[in-house]
């Protein structure tokens, strides 16, 4: 396998470097900042710029399960915003928002090329389509459940 | 004798259940003490008929869909092994109508066998292209390009012969091929589909790039949603190391190439090129003024080709038929065929290539059996989110990079989604300047600010319907300021579905109905 960075680029190795950070701990650690910096010749400043940028990173532990429901317009077409608001009241929060036991994060995405199986989500990591609450429902039973 | 099935790998299909038709298939299999061969195909991009089940029978394959776990027993006591009858089964493959009347070049292969067997690849035509490439000089290559009238397939349909000259005659010794695989235009998924159903097409024509531009090293930078795509290309990039098509000595050519994979992190702006290169070289997905061009100063400050998946793996096909053969599909400057993708609300979405030309009625009706909830199709959006929204009265418009350009539409990547006349278009209007305000990359101040101000009006027009007050014009002349100020498409394209909407649907505004005549 190739690997991911440019030789000789420096900082190409930013956002692979993030990646790892979070497929390890869930979220960037702040401890892991500094040390990035050094090893990236950037300031703290520059990292935490970066990881502010881009959706995927987020630098709080997220929900034991990660929910991310397809909010763009095909699925809107076919029901999104209803499955949206199912998940968010049977959850009890908001769209960015974790619950309080630490079990669950929901979070909007904006396409996740599930178009023709519209309405479409992702749970931790896992692709599903033509979602219907109660297909939602009986997913969250087998989760609360385990 | 050891039965033969295909079911599809492909990340849609198994969101819809593949996997664990998979797994019953095998069970019943073993239950009955049945051989079989599964292989994990490609979709064939009939979606709505996914999960879909292939069996060769004799030579042909004959398909099944959509096939739940618990209709597998049926489908073996029904013979399905040798192609028996059952009312799940669709007939060969190659004759059920959606897929027959598809011009499948580009994704011919597609859901043929395993993606990932270079064997399979092939003795499925592929590598001819890039042997030709071999044996060819870079200006003959490009010459063969420009001849098929190739534009890129990522949104903006810029001719590639052009793009790669450019790269070829800037002087410099390390030059870069970067393929753009954010695909994060809603209502899109053919560069998905690609690379997950046939990623060694993208890696021969990625090949066949660095050939005519004399670039040696190539990137593909491949959105963070599409963990599957991530795994075949990592798979086929593996293969093709191994088997000696990328590496030191290209198929014993004596020239090099090595190809990267690089995984975005969640930015929609970062499909577009310049911050695309930023985000490679680790920075935030900040879009850089041109000049420069990327194909004199693009990847570390070198010439580099960027372009789309599609537009990459449309090459080896050219370049083994002649740019001739492809720019006899077509019509007027658009040339060749565009894989559409259908979505949204309609009966059969999925993947049709077609050549360009074909009208948008023939696209949601014939091929996607108008809308999934039976009601009348009221709005149709053509070319991912910054797309314009088209009424019934422009159904007949041939899909065709001009023809869509001079009614203030785009073509785009070629995303359709269809809406039925549930849909609230205000409220779709104001989804656009969201999401504009979600994504702004937020160097300039019309889209960084004017989206924001945009959500904040449509609001306030949502609120008050009927209008009584001129917010209208005011949206409007904020429109105007975004398509005339932004740096790049995202702030300048935004006011397309926006104004779109406004247009076509003034009533959703609380305005008067627009006379009957049409208007962009
Ligand atoms: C906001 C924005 C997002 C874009 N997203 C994509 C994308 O996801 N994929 C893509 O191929 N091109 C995208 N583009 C277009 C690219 O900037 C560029 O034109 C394209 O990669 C060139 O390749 P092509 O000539 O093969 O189309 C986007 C442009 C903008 C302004
Ligand atoms: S238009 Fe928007 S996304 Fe494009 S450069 Fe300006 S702020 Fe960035």
């Amino acid at each position: 396998m190739p690997e991911q960075t440019h030789p000789g680029a420096d900082p190409s190795g930013l956002l692979p470097a993030l990646h790892r950070l979070q497929e390890e701990h869930g979220y960037i650690p702040d401890h892991a900042i500094a040390q990035l910096a050094k090893i990236h010749n950037l300031s703290q400043a520059d990292i935490i710029g970066v990881i502010g940028f881009y959706h995927d990173f987020r630098r709080t532990p997220p929900g034991r399960s990660q929910l991310l429901i397809c909010r763009a317009e095909s699925c809107q077409a076919m029901g999104a915003d209803a499955l949206a608001g199912h998940a968010s009241q049977r959850l009890g929060i908001a769209f960015g928002e974790t619950t309080r036991d630490g079990a669950y994060t929901l979070e909007a995405a904006y396409c996740l090329g599930n178009c023709a199986c519209s309405p479409a989500m992702m749970v931790n990591g896992k692709l599903l389509g033509r979602v219907s609450a109660e297909r939602l429902d009986t997913l969250l039973d087998e989760i609360d459940q385990s | 004798m050891t039965a033969r099935l295909y079911i599809p790998g492909d990340a849609a299909a198994v969101s819809v259940g593949a996997d664990l038709t998979a797994e019953a298939v095998a069970a019943e299999a073993r239950r009955l003490g049945q051989e079989v061969a599964i292989v994990r195909n490609g979709s064939r991009g009939l979606f709505w008929l996914e999960p879909m089940i292939e069996v060769a029978a004799n030579g042909t394959r004959i398909a099944y869909g959509p096939v739940a776990p618990e209709d597998v027993p049926d489908l073996f006591a029904a013979g399905w092994l040798t192609g028996g009858t059952h009312p799940l089964c669709l007939g060969p493959t190659d004759s059920i109508p959606q897929l027959a009347r598809q011009t499948r070049l580009v994704f011919a292969r597609l859901g043929l066998d395993d993606p990932v067997s270079l064997e399979a690849y092939r003795s499925n035509g592929g590598l001819t292209g890039l042997h030709k490439a071999l044996a060819m000089a870079p200006e003959a290559i490009i010459d063969t390009i420009d001849s098929a009238g190739l534009r890129g397939r990522g949104g903006a349909g810029f001719p590639t012969g052009i793009k790669w000259r450019t790269v070829l005659n800037a002087g410099s010794d390390r030059k870069y091929v970067v393929c753009n695989a954010d695909e994060g235009d809603s209502g899109t998924f053919s560069d998905r589909m690609l690379m997950e159903g046939d990623p060694y097409s993208l890696i021969e024509g990625m090949l066949i790039c660095g050939l005519a531009v004399g670039a040696d090293t190539g990137y593909i930078y491949l959105r963070s949603e599409y963990p599957d795509a991530w795994k075949i290309l990592q798979a086929a990039i593996a293969g093709a190391t191994r088997e000696g098509l990328l590496g030191d000595n290209v198929l014993g050519s004596g020239r090099r190439f090595d190809l990267h994979l690089f995984k975005g992190a969640g930015a929609y702006v970062c499909g577009e090129e310049t911050a695309l290169l930023e985000s490679i070289e680790g920075k935030r997905g900040l879009v850089r003024a041109k000049p420069p061009l990327p194909a004199l100063q693009g990847l570390f400050g070198q010439p580099t080709v960027v372009n789309n998946v599609i537009t990459l793996a449309s090459v080896p096909w050219i370049l083994a038929h002649g740019g001739a053969a492809y720019a006899a599909y077509g019509c007027g400057r658009s040339r060749g065929t565009l894989p559409f993708q259908l979505a949204g609300n309609l009966k059969r979405p999925g993947l049709v290539e077609a050549p360009f030309g074909v009208s948008l009625r023939e696209l949601l009706h014939d091929y996607g059996g108008g809308s999934a909830s039976g009601r009348p199709i009221r709005a149709v959006q053509v070319g991912g989110p910054l797309g314009a929204y088209l009424p019934e009265s422009r159904f007949d418009l041939p899909l065709d990079y001009e023809a869509f350009a001079a009614v203030g539409a785009t073509v785009g990547h070629g995303g359709i989604v269809a809406f039925d006349d549930t849909v609230d278009m205000a409220g779709m209007a104001r989804y656009a300047m969201a999401f504009c305000a979600q994504e702004s990359c937020g160097k300039c101040t019309p889209c960084r600010i004017g989206s924001v101000r945009g959500v904040e009006l449509l609001d306030a027009m949502l609120a008050r319907r009927p209008q009584r007050s001129n917010d209208d014009t005011l949206l409007r002349d904020l429109c105007q300021t975004m398509l005339e100020g932004s740096l790049c498409a995202m702030g300048g394209m935004t006011p397309y579905p926006v104004l779109s909407a406004l247009d076509n649907y003034p009533e959703d505004f609380g305005l008067a109905p627009r006379p009957v005549e049409k208007t962009a």
